[in-house]
């Protein structure tokens, strides 16, 4: 690792005033559990890390009383997943955030980091696309609001521009009669990088039994995390049945543009998203209020 | 030796002495060595598996501030001759141990030492790594062992030529070695049997993932005395390493074992002790270098990968008749891939009249390997064991009673001819049947159970301690074997049996090569068995002394003194009688402070027998495995601290694991694709199963109490009883390790397709 020069900001102001002041590269760092491990591999160099890991706003975890959650960006996942009301009303968040490492790393990871990093694997975000969570990003001129659909531009690539920071996450407070569901596969059982990561929310009627709304999002099997539009189609409108999920998942495929690597083949990936979309579809459901069982079929909901 | 069978101290569970320390964090390893003016060390490494060095520029790197010295492999004596020098379970070549310390004209593989760089922190050592120009002509690569062995490969070395019981090949060839160990007529055998299975089986380059990286420290004295701290499996390997590679006199080298965070057999090489020394020598002060992860992946020595084609044959009842096993085994860059071991123990178990074994030491652009627990068993086990389950099942035969109706004893012999002493295989495989795991049921869609065996010989060596005694009446207990498994507390647990102590009152240590007699390293299961073995002889040569000074205390001649239950008595007068404590307190009155030593040598074998029982679960969708209940038996002659005894057998099987089911190097064109404990995946807390015990006590035929060595074959059977338990849970018979997700996906894959074509 070369030497670098570090500054503890104290608010947002003096993040992006450091940021925005350093002569060579600088980097926010959260936790730093992406951030530290690039600088001591020698994969990136920088002139000055600037913490913001002590700024008060950006710690905080707060759902009001309408239920939106607003998501300070440094939070770490254990303040995420502990949040009573964060795992009463955004259980799939609860999903990713318990999932991140193991949990020496979960006390340090913040979501916040995880979507920055912008890792195609990165198991935060198939969640926030799903749940239509915004990006709160503060810079050099001013604040701006980008969806996280939109903020992954390629492996490691965001819309942020120099000395910008996200700020917060802001999550739409959840309605009635959804549900969502975030599950990966991983050759082991922690410590590991999603080789497919999937996340399906579904909304629907009781009273018809239709689905009225569908989002997939797909982790590792593109450059950033994708939806699956064709599958999401196959859904709404639809009675929930078997033979809806199962055809949703077979044209999730169609989404992924997987590569091969060591962690898996491009046709093991291609098989794993169908067999994920499955299971977080029927999951999903099962949050929403479905009775999966009625639903036939084998259901392996993990 | 001893003939108690009730023991006051063996076989009891007390605290280990050196636990505070671990717990606490406050035990000194390599990396905590810091000294008064020390330098630190980063060493280049070739980018190229295969590459004539042809030029070498650090005049950069010399002159960037803070850097004190920059050393290549001119540097080092250059070794013409083939003397070898002992690491461990094997021996290498001097000349080849040179190499992998600093490469000298060539490199062999990707990460092999080109240059090596003192200086005054580092990141200016890091930085000047970056300075240091080689010119390199690369050559073509070969990373895969049936390549290697082809007429037109490219050759590593051109004056390697193939070794065998015939004599030396005539040109030379990738192939170092041949290995064969034949009995009976294998034709007439399988032309006899009523069952003939045969298989291939591939295995990867799996690494022992022992958590400490791989350290040095060394000073040089301005009168040229040598002090190296390091972490090793062997301090008087390491010793024996440096002065050869340095050609230095072994007096003037003193090595200190550090606290050690694992080893597995892979530490027992010099790869950055002769660095340092040298480096030293250069600057006068004391350097350093610890390695990175990707470093200890990339450049010190794992286990062979291994290609195997295995028949075997059996007669309706299930006896052996013939086998047919032929083997490759990598070694890596230089020869020495342990295809030996191999060929004496994955048919040994077995009595079976005719069989032909085949090995194949064969030299890649591979990292060179080394040994690991139990070198080159696991993976011809894999192969047996599984291919034993097959003709089980094909004869409708309990698996566990096919291993028993052809299971050796006493007195039958190994695939060597060597004949068996006392051995528990028999005794291993009844308590398997009648085991509750073995006899619970089993139920559910898409589970298995999965039976396989093991053997490892075990090594004995020679090891000497010393006990001196304190005023307050307490012993000390010098050994000079590494503890890596708790055997400061075993040994403790001996003095205090034999002279009739509590565990409190030995206080044991691990000396260096400067403070306790010759010791062969911490390997091949031997420290409790063979250090063990001087202990006792220690305890009986103190009491000895311990009579004289008693008599002197009671006034009576020598002869007269016997000693029970801790106390020296006047024969025919109990009344008249010292405690062992007082004799110890006494000693400067009775004659002056002594030393009571014991050396342990020329034991006999002392084999291990192992087994693993698993039940698993198979995702039918995504191919994972997941383990559901886990035994693992073994006969360990006597478990004299069996708390460690089971850990043992639960590291074994977890690193087992490791290999069966995520741990392999992935090669492309000898670049490694996963240097990282991300990319290679050793098996976490979440993916292991309680790891059950069940210890058998088959006295072993010497040594004390009936101790066999206990640290190495558990990780033997574990691979081919997943294989066997994924085959019942699922129908694929597993051939290939890692047995990961994706492999079995693909292979239930494979047979779904088989069996619609077949329906159609
Ligand atoms: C052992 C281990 C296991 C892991 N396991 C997982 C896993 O299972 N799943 C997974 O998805 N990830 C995993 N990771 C990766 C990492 O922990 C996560 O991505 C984590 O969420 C990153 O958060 P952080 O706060 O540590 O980010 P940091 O490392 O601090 O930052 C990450 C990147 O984002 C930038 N950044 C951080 N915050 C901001 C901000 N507010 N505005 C702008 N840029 C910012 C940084 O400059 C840096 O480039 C693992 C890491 C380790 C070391």
């Amino acid at each position: 690792m070369k030497p670098f020069e570090y500054v503890a900001a104290r608010t947002i102001d003096e993040a992006v005033e450091a940021l925005a002041s350093s002569k060579g590269p600088a980097k926010p760092l959260a936790g730093g559990t992406d951030l530290v491990v690039q600088l001591n591999e020698g994969r990136i160099t920088l002139d000055r890390v600037v913490d913001i890991g002590r700024i008060p706003e950006l710690k905080r975890v707060d759902v009001d009383a309408q239920g939106q959650l607003r998501l300070g960006a440094a939070a770490p996942c254990v303040d995420v997943y502990s949040h009573l009301n964060v795992q009463r009303l955004f259980p799939m968040l609860v999903d990713s955030a318990s999932i991140i490492g193991s949990v020496q790393v979960q006390s340090r990871a913040s979501i916040g980091g995880n979507l920055c990093n912008a890792s195609p694997s990165g198991d935060s975000i198939p969640t926030l696309i799903c749940l239509g969570a915004q990006a709160v990003i503060q810079g050099p001129s001013g604040r701006r609001v980008v969806p996280v659909e939109e903020f992954c531009t390629g492996p490691g690539q965001t819309v942020l521009q120099p000395a910008e920071l996200v700020v917060e996450i802001v999550v739409p407070a959840p309605g009635e009669n959804e549900g969502g569901k975030y599950l990966r596969f991983i050759p082991r059982n922690e410590m590991d990088i999603a080789v497919v990561g999937v996340g399906s929310w579904i909304r629907w009627e009781p009273q018809s039994g239709r689905i009225t709304d569908a989002r997939i999002a797909l982790g590792a099997v593109a450059p950033t995390p994708v939806r699956a539009p064709e599958a999401e189609a196959a859904l709404i409108g639809k009675e929930v049945s078997w033979d809806v999920i199962d055809e949703a998942s077979r044209l999730a495929v169609n989404a992924a543009r997987p590569i091969s690597d060591v962690r898996g083949s491009a046709e093991y990936r291609r098989h794993l998203v169908s067999v994920l979309v499955r299971r977080t579809l029927l999951a999903a459901l099962e949050r929403a209020g479905v009775d999966v069982k009625d639903l036939g079929g084998e259901a392996y909901a993990g | 030796m001893a003939t108690a069978t009730q023991y006051r101290v063996i076989g009891t569970r007390p605290i280990r002495p050196d636990g505070y320390g671990k717990v606490t964090g406050k035990d000194q390893y390599g990396a905590d060595v810091i000294l008064p003016g020390m330098l630190y060390c980063k060493v280049l490494r070739s980018p190229h598996p295969h590459a004539i060095i042809k030029a070498i520029d650090v005049s950069k790197a010399l002159a960037l501030p803070g850097v004190m010295a920059v050393v290549t492999g001119d540097d080092l004596p250059r070794i013409e001759s083939s003397e070898k020098v002992s690491s461990g379970e094997e021996t290498i070549e001097a000349r080849f141990m040179t190499a992998l310390c600093l490469a000298q004209d060539k490199v062999y593989f990707k990460g092999q030492p080109v240059a090596a760089v003192a200086a005054t922190s580092l990141a200016t050592a890091q930085e000047a790594l970056s300075l240091i120009e080689v010119e390199y002509e690369p050559l073509p690569v070969v990373d895969d062992v049936l390549e290697a062995m082809k007429e037109d490969a490219p050759l590593l070395h051109g004056d390697l030529y193939t070794e065998s019981l015939a004599g030396k090949g005539s040109k030379p060839s990738n192939i170092a070695g041949r290995v064969e160990h034949a009995r009976g007529d294998v034709d007439k055998g399988m032309a006899e049997a009523d069952v003939v299975i045969e298989r291939e089986f591939r295995t990867q380059m799996v690494h022992q993932g022992y958590i400490e990286p791989t350290n040095s420290t060394a000073y040089v004295a301005p009168d040229g005395r040598i002090t190296i701290w390091t972490s090793t499996q062997g301090a008087w390997d390491i010793r024996n390493q440096v002065a050869t590679i340095l050609q230095i006199p072994e007096g003037m080298i003193r090595v200190i074992p550090m606290e050690i965070g694992g080893g597995f057999g892979g530490k027992f090489t010099a790869y950055l002790d002769p660095v340092v020394v040298l480096l030293s020598q250069k600057t006068g002060r004391p350097v350093k270098a610890v390695m990175t992860r990707a470093e200890v992946f990339q450049a010190t020595g794992p286990s062979s990968g291994t290609y195997i084609r295995l028949k075997i044959g059996a007669k309706r009842d299930g006896t052996l008749v013939a086998a047919d096993a032929f083997m490759v085994y990598d070694a890596g860059a230089f020869p020495g891939s342990p295809v030996g071991g191999a060929s004496v123990t994955g048919l040994s178990p077995y009595n079976i009249p005719n069989f032909k074994i085949l090995g194949f030491d064969v030299v890649t652009n591979r990292p060179r390997v080394k040994a690991y627990r139990a070198p080159g068993a696991t993976a011809i086990a894999f192969a047996v064991e599984t291919v034993l389950d097959e003709i089980a099942e094909r004869l409708g035969i309990d698996p566990v009673d096919l291993r028993l109706k052809n299971a050796v004893g006493p007195g039958d012999r190994m695939t060597n001819g060597v004949p068996y002493p006392s051995i528990g295989f028999r005794e291993l495989l009844t308590a398997v049947k009648e085991h509750p795991h073995y006899n619970a049921p089993l139920e559910g869609k898409w589970v298995g159970r999965g039976f396989a065996a093991g053997f490892w010989m075990n090594g004995s060596g020679v090891s000497t301690v010393h006990l001196t005694f304190n005023t307050d009446g307490t012993v000390n207990l010098i050994e000079g074997s590494t503890d890596i498994g708790g055997t400061r507390a075993t040994m403790a647990q001996i003095v205090a049996e034999e002279l009739w102590l509590e565990m409190e009152e030995v206080k044991p240590m691990v000396g260096d090569t400067q403070i306790v007699g010759f010791n062969d390293g911490t390997g091949g299961s031997r420290t409790t068995y063979s250090t063990g073995v001087a202990v006792w002889k220690a305890c009986q040569n103190a009491i000895a002394e311990f009579k004289v000074r008693a008599a002197r205390m009671l006034e009576v001649d020598a002869e007269e003194i016997v000693f029970e239950a801790g106390d020296f008595k006047v024969k025919g007068h109990p009344d008249r009688s010292v405690n062992i404590r007082e004799v110890i307190r006494n000693l400067r009155h009775t004659g002056g402070h002594f030393e009571a030593v014991g050396v342990s040598g020329g034991l006999k074998m002392a084999p291990a027998f192992g087994a693993s029982l698993v039940d698993l679960a198979v995702d039918p969708e995504t191919g994972k495995v997941e383990i559901l209940r886990w035994t693992q038996f073994q006969d360990v002659g006597k478990a004299i601290h069996p708390s460690y005894v089971e850990g043992q057998l639960q590291g074994g099987a977890a690193q087992g694991i490791g290999w069966a089911l995520y741990e392999e190097y992935i090669f492309r064109d000898g670049h490694m694709l996963n240097p990282t404990f991300l990319d290679y995946r050793l098996p976490t807390a979440l993916d292991l199963p309680m790891i059950d015990t069940c210890i058998i006590e088959v006295p072993a035929s010497d040594g004390p109490y009936g101790v066999r060595g206990v640290g190495e074959v558990s990780i033997v059977p574990p691979p081919a009883a997943i294989a066997n338990a994924i085959y019942r849970a699922t129908g694929v018979r597993m051939n290939e390790l890692p047995m990961t997700s994706e492999r079995v996906w693909r292979a239930m894959s494979q047979r779904q397709s088989r069996v619609e074509q077949e329906a159609s």
